[in-house]
């Protein structure tokens, strides 16, 4: 055989058998020692064979000494003692002698006896249960598990989570960090995330402490990141965790220091991302959350920090959810929303920079809302440009109007078809409540009735500008019939805080951006809000007949009446304006700030693309 | 044609099979282990007990003579009068000469045999064939007279060649195999393995160790690669003193390796061997090979390799020829009660509507008897309780939850594992609902646990018994300790590792196996042990009981296996016949039959109610370690230690499927409630799912030969392998399918 030589049995030499003979005390010939050795390996080897098959029965793949002295046993040879440690015996040679041995300790008896630090017994056998599961054609890694109702926890799964629970909580921002990277990461961690999310759980109790509820919140995201992990149910557990962070008045926004704000933003975006990755564990999770969002939103007593919840809430979840949710509630909630705003007292003070807050994070949502509508709609249309000429338009004007700088490419015709489409904003039906059938451009008019320019600002140099064009001039007209009266109470309709001062006063030509506003990065943003008690005077400053055409647009943005009341200066002013589309829209891009971040004006300009761009 | 010769019919194989272990016995006589000090008079003892073998057969006589003059040389001499007596020998039995020329002397011998009827015993044939070849008989007993004792085993080793020849013998042969037709050759190359291990073992026995070491050395790279293991014990062995009690010799010794060779083939050998006058091989192939010559077409190697392996060769075809009733028992009728709505209602997600119409399917399928099926009676069944018929009740019902399991919908796995298991978990057992699991310890104990909230309780003390009350409903209830109640329980009793653990099947009782060569019987009410049943004198290695309970078998180290009744403190039936450790024992469903594998490399079937080997399957290369029938009793599936599955069919006796994937020894196999599929677990740390009723259903399709029995197998494991998972260092060493079709698995965490 080929391999013979490899299988070479081990063998003892007569040298040593005499050798041990002789420490036995015994004078042996050579040919006697060569034949006893001989037996020697011979025995050995049958040892070993026998012994081997009481391995194959402990289900073993190492032979251990039990095994050789139960074939010594069973062979009616006496058992070798004092071989049975566990650990490997260091095999050690002395070099100058050749000798080799191994070593044998003393071991003090006296001690051992009166030793009182008498270590515990190993821990105790048990069985536990894993679960495995197979995916297609069987899965070669070794499985993550989910635990069952019998699970309990090893102790070193324990540890873990002590440590893990420890670290997340506890004061040390690195801990933190790394804990909550294996968090992210750990594939062995299944057993634990009932507990886990019963720590999560206890956002409740640590409603007064932002710190803690941010902790919490991160570690939700890690468990959801984790892609070991199999969330099941646990899903609706987590999702209410966040969603008490959303929505709740919580205890810690109590002290208008605590940015509450922040954490809200966080925990929805963390809804979001549930949603979206683990939102098909549970069947009408969204209509749930869609429910309870709506709930809070419709709940008067509930304090604006809750409806901030909801509004940024229903933004995280997408656009359509906001078409859903929000833009049918919007006419009820506004009248709250103003009556806050409206009311400048000192003591509402607090509460007014609060509900500037929604107000913001209501304009973030819309308009997000009105560029993927216009978006779904644009791309929809594109393949049926032919039958609809006003979406080809549409199509064109949303093309060029990409970014604020780029130079109007075009034509007064397109510009004045798209502002014109502004006009019927008064002119849209009431379709207050329902939420699906309200086609682009009445949904903006409506919106627009609610927000004015601050919303064409964003909508304008976003996707969507040009796909509302559609509507014909013979709406045009109609709306232009349609606004009559209340050009009075426009002082008083309206009063929305969102331009700020500097652009009444310089609306500089050179469109150089000293007083920009800072760009629309975040939804509420946390800046402090009493400032905007400041700007939201000036902000009532216009009077728009003595303005330049030019300024009067804007002014007249700003002036949102109720729908349809403060459209009417607007739109006179626009009708004579065809010269100042001459204007470079550069003179005015930059120029409008946006809601929520008036009071601290940021000194570079980027972000561009949120700046206005009106093709005048 | 001596080897061939008649005589060999049925019958003799039986009695051939039972004489062996006593042939066995007294080779360890010789070697003065004292194990038959200890296993004869077990053995003896229990022929007595088996009530079909009460008549002495003329090689149970020899045998007895031989033990008797054992019994004499220790200077037993009580035993050897009680023996005497108990066997009806007479008092000149004892005489050394009539010993001798019964033991040794060939003559002596032929004539005994023909006195008592000329049948052809397992020692005798050897006897008589070598002397009916003639030529060696001369030499052969002038060495006899040098071996005055019973070891005519040995003995016929005691021809004489020269040492020197026997390369050239055996490279001659070589030679000639090697130009014969390419349709031969494969068959005639199964010759080497027998013909170099006895030449070589001839030589060792005639003292001429270096020409043994030479041959060795020269032809042992020529055998297969199967038989590695046997050479390496082999290669050890190179004294005539060393072959005493070698374990692994005497399975050479004592039995003849079977070879199947076409009639053109054989043919051939033998004309090559007589015009060369090559008697030294020739005599070889008489006296220590059977060669079962068929007429047909030669098989081609793969066929021979998927049959051969074993330690003795292949089967021969009629130890497989007997009718096996593998159809399942008839289920008796259970009346299912009206409120089981309610309870439908108790057992969580319960779909009362659906139940319905299957139970009566079920109820209508279970009426038909199965043609194959064993008479209703044929082994006495224990009467079914009123327990039983609950459990079967919720058996129906969980069935009828059961899912059904494919190629497309697989199961999950739950895994049980042992965790802190330092003592070594060396077996595991579930009861059959699934709600306790047992381990066996190499430290000797036996743990349970539930696997359900429901803990485990004792049964009160007797003091306390007597006050409770005896005609209240909820007697069983009251009857339990409440104070014991804890999730595991702990039996000490075994003095050894527990290699072998199962669960009675109304969950009261529980078996284990151990090293100390017991069996012991535990309550599941007390937690305390019943009985120990002692028998074996050796290592215990399994035991199950019956899918109806009462019986159990076990099967050990002294290479037979066991029935045993629970009430009965001495074996039933004892079936011999394997060459080597039993590993692993497993009734039939029908409880007619109980499989047997071993580390001969074999498996065997026997027939509970005649105790005789129904069925032999070679094919493994390893020891067999683990054995499953499939719920149909139709098929068996084995895994061993070669980590390949075979798949049997018992009815046709034949092989009908090898699964490879497995890289370890296979120690559980288990087939999903409904046969669809196959679960193996491995010492690989995997679990695999094979699809059994495509492996099934394939050879249905198949036009094999049943007659000749040689199958084809096509190599598809790929396409049956299902699915692998798997654990984390866990070695699987238990599987279970719950009732609806959960797989269990089960192992000790092994860092």
């Amino acid at each position: 055989m080929a391999d013979r030589e490899e299988r070479r049995f081990a063998e003892v030499s007569r040298e040593s058998v005499r050798l041990m003979a002789e420490g036995a005390g015994v004078e042996l010939g050579d040919d006697v020692a060569a034949l006893l050795a001989e037996d020697v390996c011979y025995r050995l080897r049958e040892a070993t064979q026998s012994s081997s098959q009481f391995m194959r029965h402990a289900k073993r793949r190492k032979l251990t000494v039990e095994d050789f002295n139960r074939a010594l046993r069973w062979s009616n040879v006496e058992a070798i003692c004092g071989y049975g440690a566990q650990d490997a015996l260091p095999f050690r040679s002395v070099k100058e002698g050749e000798l080799f041995f191994v070593e044998d300790r003393d071991v003090n008896l006296v001690e051992l006896a009166l030793a009182t630090n008498i270590p515990k017994g190993c821990a105790e056998t048990m069985v536990r249960v894993n679960v495995s599961y197979l995916d297609g054609k069987g899965n070669l890694e070794p499985q993550g598990t989910v635990p069952t109702a019998v699970q309990s926890l090893s102790d070193d799964l324990l540890k873990y989570y002590q440590q893990i629970t420890r670290a997340i909580l506890g004061e040390d921002p690195h801990l933190m960090k790394v804990a909550l990277l294996d968090l992210q990461s750990n594939s062995k961690i299944a057993a634990l995330l009932p507990y886990f999310v019963y720590v999560i759980s206890g956002v409740k109790s640590v409603s007064h402490d932002l710190e803690q509820l941010n902790r919490l919140m991160h570690m939700v995201k890690s468990l959801v990141q984790n892609p070991y992990l199999y969330l099941g149910s646990y899903v609706r557990s987590l999702v209410s965790s966040v969603m008490y962070c959303i929505l709740e008045p919580l205890a810690a926004s109590i002290n208008p220091l605590n940015d509450h704000w922040t954490l809200r933003d966080y925990a929805a975006l963390l809804l979001s991302h549930i949603f979206w990755t683990h939102g098909d564990l549970v069947s009408g999770l969204y209509h749930q959350i869609l429910l309870s969002l709506q709930k809070v939103l419709s709940d008067p007593v509930r304090p604006l920090c809750s409806h901030y919840g909801a509004v940024v809430g229903l933004h995280a979840l997408g656009w359509k959810a906001v078409e859903r949710v929000l833009f049918p509630h919007l006419p009820a909630y506004w009248a709250n929303l103003q009556a806050v705003l409206d009311d400048y007292s000192v003591s509402n003070a607090q509460v007014k920079a609060d509900g500037h807050k929604v107000y913001g994070a209501i304009l973030v949502a819309v308009e997000r809302l009105l560029k993927m509508k216009a978006l779904s709609l644009s791309q929809s249309a594109e393949g049926q440009s032919g039958a609809h000429p006003g979406s080809v338009v549409g199509a064109v004007s949303y093309r060029v109007n990409s970014p604020g700088l780029s130079p109007p490419p075009e034509p007064l015709s397109e510009a004045a078809l798209g502002i014109a489409s502004h006009l019927q904003v008064g002119g849209a039906g009431c379709h207050w409540e329902e939420w699906t059938p309200v086609p682009l451009p009445a949904m903006y008019c409506e919106l627009y009735s609610f927000f004015g320019d601050s919303l064409a600002v964003r909508f304008s140099t976003g996707t969507g500008f040009g796909t509302h064009s559609p509507c014909t001039p013979s709406q045009l007209g109609d709306s232009r019939k349609e606004p009559p009266g209340p050009a009075s109470n426009l002082d008083t309709t309206r009063k929305m805080p969102q331009l700020t001062a500097n652009l009444n006063i310089s609306p500089r030509q050179d469109g150089s951006p000293r007083t920009d506003p800072p760009p629309p990065t975040t939804r509420g943003a946390p800046r402090s809000a009493g400032l905007s008690r400041e700007v939201f005077p000036k902000a009532r400053f216009t009077s728009p007949q003595t303005t330049p055409p030019a300024f009067s647009f804007l002014i007249g943005g700003r002036q949102m009446g109720q729908r349809c009341q403060g459209r009417r200066p607007f739109q006179t002013m626009f009708a004579t304006t065809p010269p100042v589309s001459a204007i470079p829209p550069r003179t005015y891009a930059h120029k409008l700030p946006v809601i929520g971040r008036v009071g601290k004006p940021v000194r570079r300009w980027t972000c561009s693309h949120y700046s206005l761009h009106l093709p005048l | 044609m001596a080897a061939v010769q008649g005589g060999m019919g049925d019958a003799d194989i039986k009695t051939d099979i039972k004489t062996e272990p006593s042939a066995d016995g007294f080779g360890n006589n010789n070697a003065n282990d004292g194990r038959v000090l200890s296993a004869s008079p077990g053995s003896s003892s229990s022929t007595g007990s088996n009530k079909q073998t009460a008549a002495v057969t003329p090689e149970d006589q020899q045998t007895l003579l031989a033990v008797l003059q054992f019994l004499k040389k220790n200077k037993l001499s009580e035993s050897v009068e009680i023996l005497r007596r108990e066997a009806g020998l007479p008092e000149n039995s004892l005489d050394p000469k009539a010993n001798e020329s019964a033991g040794a002397g060939s003559g002596g011998a032929a004539g005994i045999v023909d006195l008592e009827g000329g049948d052809a015993s397992s020692l005798l044939s050897r006897v008589t064939g070598s002397s009916s070849a003639g030529a060696q008989a001369p030499t052969k007993a002038a060495v006899a007279e040098d071996q005055p004792d019973v070891s005519v085993v040995l003995s016929a080793y005691s021809q004489q060649g020269d040492p020197t020849l026997y390369k050239v013998y055996y490279r001659d042969l070589k030679k000639f195999i090697e130009t014969v037709l390419d349709c031969h050759r494969a068959e005639l190359s199964q010759v080497f393995y027998p013909l170099f291990v006895h030449m070589y073992l001839e030589l060792v026995y005639n003292n001429h160790e270096s020409e043994a070491k030479a041959f060795f050395e020269k032809f042992s790279g020529d055998q297969e690669c199967y038989y590695e293991e046997d050479l390496r014990i082999l290669s050890g062995l190179t004294k005539k003193e060393h072959m005493r009690g070698n374990e692994t010799l005497l399975d050479f010794r004592t039995s003849k390796f079977v070879l199947r060779i076409s009639r053109d083939s054989y043919q051939l050998l033998k004309r090559h061997l007589q015009e060369r006058q090559n008697n030294q091989i020739w005599n070889i192939i008489q006296e220590h090979l059977y060669i079962d010559i068929f007429d047909g077409m030669p098989r081609s190697k793969s066929q021979i390799d998927a049959m051969s392996g074993s330690l003795a060769g292949e089967a021969k075809r009629e130890a497989n020829k007997t009718k096996v009733y593998y159809g399942l028992l008839k289920e008796p009728e259970i009346e299912l009660p009206l409120d089981d709505e309610d309870e439908e209602a108790e057992n969580e997600e319960g779909k009362p509507k659906k139940k319905k119409p299957k139970k009566d399917s079920v109820g209508s399928k279970s009426k038909k008897q199965d043609p194959n099926a064993p008479s209703q009676n044929r082994i006495p069944l224990p009467e079914l309780k009123d327990s039983d018929k609950l459990d079967k009740i919720m058996y129906m019902k969980e069935a009828t939850k059961r899912i059904r399991l494919g190629p497309d919908n697989l199961p999950s796995v739950c895994f049980y594992t042992f965790l802190n298991a330092y003592q070594g978990l060396t077996a595991v057992d579930l009861t059959d609902d699934s709600s306790l699991i047992a381990g066996g310890f190499a430290d000797s104990t036996v743990r349970v646990w539930s696997v359900t909230p429901k803990k485990l309780r004792k049964v009160k003390s007797a003091a306390d018994l007597n006050l409770i009350d005896k005609e209240s409903d909820d007697v069983l209830e009251r009857i339990m300790d409440e104070k014991t109640a804890s999730e595991s329980k702990i039996m000490y009793g075994h003095s050894g590792p527990v290699y072998g653990i199962s669960f009675s099947p109304d969950r009261n009782y529980l078996l284990s196996s151990s090293e100390d060569g017991t069996v012991r019987l535990w309550s599941l009410l007390t937690f305390t042990c019943l009985v120990a049943y002692k028998g074996h004198n050796y290592p215990v290695w399994d035991t199950q009981f019956s899918p109806y309970g009462y019986y159990f078998v076990s099967g050990g180290h002294d290479r037979v296996a066991r029935l045993w009744a629970t009430d009965h403190y001495q074996p039933l039936r004892i079936f011999s016949g394997h060459l080597a450790d039993i590993t692993c024992t497993r009734f039939h469903p029908n409880s007619n039959y109980v499989a047997t594998g071993s580390s001969d490399r074999t498996i065997r079937l026997w027939d509970v109610l005649s105790g005789n080997c129904v069925r032999i399957f070679t094919g493994h290369k390893g020891p067999i370690h683990s054995l499953a029938f499939s719920p149909n009793g139709k098929f068996l599936a084995s895994g061993a230690t070669d980590g390949r599955v075979l798949l049997w069919d018992i009815g046709h006796g034949l092989m009908v499927g090898e699964l490879k994937g497995h890289t370890d020894t296979i120690y559980s196999l288990r087939f999903s409630r409904d046969g669809e599929i196959l679960a193996s677990g491995s010492m690989d740390n995997t679990v695999r799912l094979w699809d059994a009723m495509k492996a099934f259903d394939d050879l249905e399709t198949d036009d094999f030969t049943a007659a000749t029995g040689h199958i084809h197998l096509q190599d598809n494991s790929q396409e049956l392998l299902l699915g692998t998972y798997t654990t984390k260092s866990t070695p699987v060493i238990h599987l279970h399918f719950t009732r609806r079709n959960l797989l269990l698995a089960a192992g000790a965490f092994n860092p």
